[in-house]
């Protein structure tokens, strides 16, 4: 069986380095099964978050040789395996231990939205009518699982550390599936011009292109965001024309 | 006693997957203060893994069905073992549970009309399951979850109890860690709901992730309450086969929902070759009514390959062992057939099974719009788990309730795809609602002091234990082995019995376990812990398969193929701790049904 070599990011906030382990490799492997085995073989104490191992739950991101990415989607065939395969937390977040940081932040940021708020049911057994191709994109939308891959490569909040201005890509992203929402009656316009800091996303599209999930974030959700918060706040002559019209 | 961080809850619930989160969001209703304890991050539980659908009569498909309907379907998939007040009940409340996810936000997919869109599943008559392509539990939990960070809940992520406590013979707390320092923390809560998922990573093939180690089932047990039909382990028929490393991640039974077909390595559709006495009247006797019935035709009947899992499951096997598998052990899932039937198929499986089309194309490079994929059977969810009252879901153990996968009652001998999702909401809800119930009715019992230092000092021990002491992960390999080859699909009184000794000796060198570094984000050390756990359901589990001396629904004996065991009646399997603290068993016979659900029974089968 064939080597390879991991480059593992081991330690805590005070104190934390590379360190390369060698294990073997097989076909088909991704960058989780390899940590799984230098765990249980070399490291038993090593810390990395996990669970369905099927691209479907979001706990396993990372940088994988400098690139965000959920370990279990990433495959080994896919690497060159001749130099030492590199395997990061995500930067920006503060680290707890090993590959796992305290993601938080993201869980306090959702709270602190404007909940969704139906309007009225449509039929008298409390339910609503709505076309498919009302909610094709934001089924888009609900598909996100929460890897906050997008906010770790996010220059805002990973060069710029502006956390307490602004929400990341994610909660742009759940903000449109709730203001596009057919039956939703909230309006959380006010919020993403100011608390939210959708001003500050100048759409480099980096969270686009790390979405696991293909989400098309800067085009289909914060673009149309950002068209109604400048509708809503900053087109004078729109809104005189609205008043003279 | 040390001083330990405590919290103070009337309800605490202890699991955040669908059925905790349903129950948190219950017990909030009035007022009460409420933990919930995430073994993970609050929404990565494994509901999020759920991808067929969650089954309500809500007759937006075929106006005949109706909850009569369902309950019947249900009771005949669980082999007429399961608790039929808990099928009634699920049949009758999950449509206004699944309504009632649209006013928190759920989207599902929707019909021509604008109403929730229904999907056929392997024994349902009628199409029943709501859902959202193949990625319906996250949507499921995504709705809960951002419907309940709002209703006032006490959030605890990436917490795991270890042992329950109890004041007399009630419960009265939880003692657990907390991951990120390893710190202890103390939970009195005036009631206790268990939504602690199942128990899959007690074999080596399964589509469970780490979390599933029958943590709630060992501390109910524990704690006094009784487990029944432990013997009842769900092998779902089609999980991943190759690559080895992802062998046992599930395929969903949308697929063969859809139209898909279960080839072997002849080209032969096995599925036709067998079909149960108990379905032969449900069943389409060709391809082409197999077909229709997938596309929604009225009047045909369903195709084999949705047939009930158990029985699929041992199709498979035979195939496999008589040799016309699958290059790598499983059998074939065809779905790119369909282009045979309809136009545009690649674009449409797309966007019915958008979830596997990107599994298989990202873990096996294979196109399933173009090619089959391989599958076999794997470890996917426990019928049995912690007895509980149909109505209230409280154990035998004052003040302590369950729901969810880790109870038992609903599914009997064999789960219907998409009743596991219904299970959940239906029954969280009523766990939160009757544990808020018995927290207003009671007074906080106070916690004994040294109880918790004898925990906290057992919980320590693997950093004690000498240096030389097994890797813990060893022991969790080993035991995974162990259950996978004698406790499986087929089983005997002679790998049963050799399984048991097995258990012991693993458990024996389960306490010497060493675990490295200290008590930060330390995953060896929580391997070690989660061996009791495992240990436990595994020993529960082979016991209740040795007594079950006859091949039922999911439980299949090769020294007993038959049904039932002559003179023996229907009965389920009870363990229960004895007050020596070895595992005891004894049956306990089915009782009988209740007139106007037997007249159901009588009339729709």
């Amino acid at each position: 069986m064939a080597k390879a070599t991991f480059r593992i990011w081991r330690g805590d906030a005070n104190a934390a380095q590379f360190v390369d382990y060698e294990t073997e490799v097989a076909e088909g492997m991704v960058v989780l099964d390899a940590i799984h085995r230098i765990q249980a073989d070399q490291a038993n104490d090593m810390a990395v978050r996990w669970n369905c191992k099927a691209g479907k739950c979001g706990s396993c991101s990372a940088e994988v040789n400098g690139n965000p990415k959920l370990m279990c989607m990433a495959r080994l065939n896919d690497l060159p395996l001749d130099e030492p395969v590199t395997v990061e937390p995500m930067r920006a977040f503060p680290l707890i231990k090993d590959l796992v940081t305290d993601v938080s932040w993201n869980f306090k940021v959702k709270e602190k939205m404007k909940p969704f708020a139906p309007r009225p049911p449509d039929a008298e057994d409390g339910t609503w009518r709505m076309e498919q191709e009302d909610i094709d994109h934001i089924q888009e939308f609900r598909k996100c699982i929460e890897c906050f891959l997008c906010q770790d490569v996010c220059h805002v909040l990973r060069e710029h550390d502006l956390h307490e201005e602004f929400i990341g890509p994610r909660f742009f992203v759940y903000a449109a599936s709730l203001e596009m929402h057919p039956i939703d009656t909230e309006n959380r316009l006010e919020e993403l011009k100011d608390s939210d800091g959708i001003g500050y996303c100048n759409i480099t599209k980096c969270c686009t292109k790390v979405c696991p999930e293909h989400i098309t974030i800067t085009d289909n959700a914060i673009i149309p965001l950002k068209e109604r918060v400048v509708d809503e706040f900053y087109d004078p002559i729109k809104k005189l024309f609205r008043v003279f019209s | 006693m040390a001083s330990y961080e405590t919290y103070d809850y009337d309800v605490l619930v202890i699991g955040a997957g669908g059925a905790g989160l349903r129950a948190a969001i219950e017990a909030s209703v009035g007022n009460l203060s409420v933990g919930l304890i995430c073994k993970s991050l609050l929404g990565k539980a494994h509901t999020v893994m759920a991808e067929g659908g969650v089954a309500a009569a809500l007759a937006n498909v075929d106006e005949r069905d109706s909850w009569r309907v369902h309950f019947a379907d249900t009771m005949r998939g669980g082999q007429y073992l399961s608790n039929a007040r808990m099928a009634e009940l699920h049949a009758k409340e999950s449509p206004d549970r699944v309504r009632e996810l649209e006013g928190w936000g759920a989207l599902f997919d929707r019909t021509q009309e604008g109403s929730i869109l229904q999907r056929n599943f392997g024994g349902h008559q009628y199409p029943r399951l709501a859902h959202v392509g193949d990625r319906t539990g996250l949507e499921m939990i995504r709705a809960l979850q951002d419907h309940g960070i709002h209703q006032g809940i006490d959030v605890h992520m990436e917490h795991t109890v270890v042992s329950l406590l109890k004041t007399g013979d009630r419960v009265s707390g939880a003692f657990g860690y907390e991951r990120e320092k390893g710190r202890f923390k103390i939970f009195s809560a005036k009631a206790i709901v268990l939504a602690t998922g199942g128990v899959g990573k007690a074999y080596k093939v399964t589509s469970n992730s780490w979390e599933y180690t029958g943590d709630g089932h060992s501390l109910a047990y524990h704690a006094g309450a009784e487990l029944i039909d432990m013997e009842f382990v769900q092998f779902h028929p089609t999980g991943m086969v190759w690559p080895s490393s992802v062998r046992g991640i599930l395929v969903t039974e949308g697929v063969r929902g859809e139209g898909g077909i279960l080839k072997n390595s002849e080209g032969k559709r096995f599925m036709f070759d067998d079909i149960p006495e108990l379905y032969v009247n449900q069943t389409a006797d060709n391809p082409e009514e197999g077909w229709r019935y997938t596309q929604g035709e009225r009047d045909t009947r369903r195709p084999p390959e949705l047939l009930t899992r158990d029985h699929v499951a041992r199709c498979i096997v035979r195939e496999v062992q008589e040799g016309r598998g699958s290059p790598h052990g499983g059998v074939f899932l065809d779905i790119a057939w369909i282009k045979e039937k309809i136009p545009n198929a690649p674009e449409h499986i797309r966007r019915k099974l958008p979830s596997m089309y990107h599994q298989f194309k990202e873990l096996a490079d294979i196109d399933i719009t173009e090619e089959p994929m391989e599958v076999g059977p794997t470890t996917h969810y426990i019928m049995g788990g912690i007895r509980v009252d149909a109505d209230s879901q409280m154990t035998a153990v004052p003040g302590l309730f369950a729901a969810g996968e880790c109870a038992a009652g609903l599914h009997g001998a064999n789960r219907l795809g998409g009743n596991s999702l219904s299970d959940l909401l239906v029954f969280g809800k009523r766990a939160g609602e009757y544990a808020a119930q018995f927290a207003m009715e009671n007074e906080t019992v106070p916690i004994e002091a040294a109880a918790i230092d004898a925990v906290a000092a057992q919980t320590l021990k693997p950093f004690e234990n000498a240096q030389d002491g097994d890797n813990p992960y060893n022991i969790q390999a080993q035991l995974q082995e162990k259950m996978q080859k004698l406790v499986g699909i087929a089983r005997s009184q002679e790998s049963l019995t050799q399984a048991l000794e097995e258990i012991q000796n693993l458990r024996e060198k389960a306490a010497n376990v060493h675990a490295i570094g200290n008590r930060e984000y330390n995953a060896g050390w929580h391997t070690a812990l989660d061996l009791d756990c495992l240990l436990t359901v595994s020993e529960a589990i082979t016991l209740a398969a040795l007594e079950r001396r006859a091949s039922i629904g999911a439980h299949s004996r090769d020294d007993y193929p038959e049904k039932e065991e002559p003179g023996a009646g229907k009965y389920n399997t009870i363990v229960q701790k004895a007050p020596d603290g070895t595992m005891a068993l004894r049956r306990y016979p089915v009782p009988g049904l209740q007139a106007d659900l037997q007249a159901i029974i009588d009339e729709i089968g």
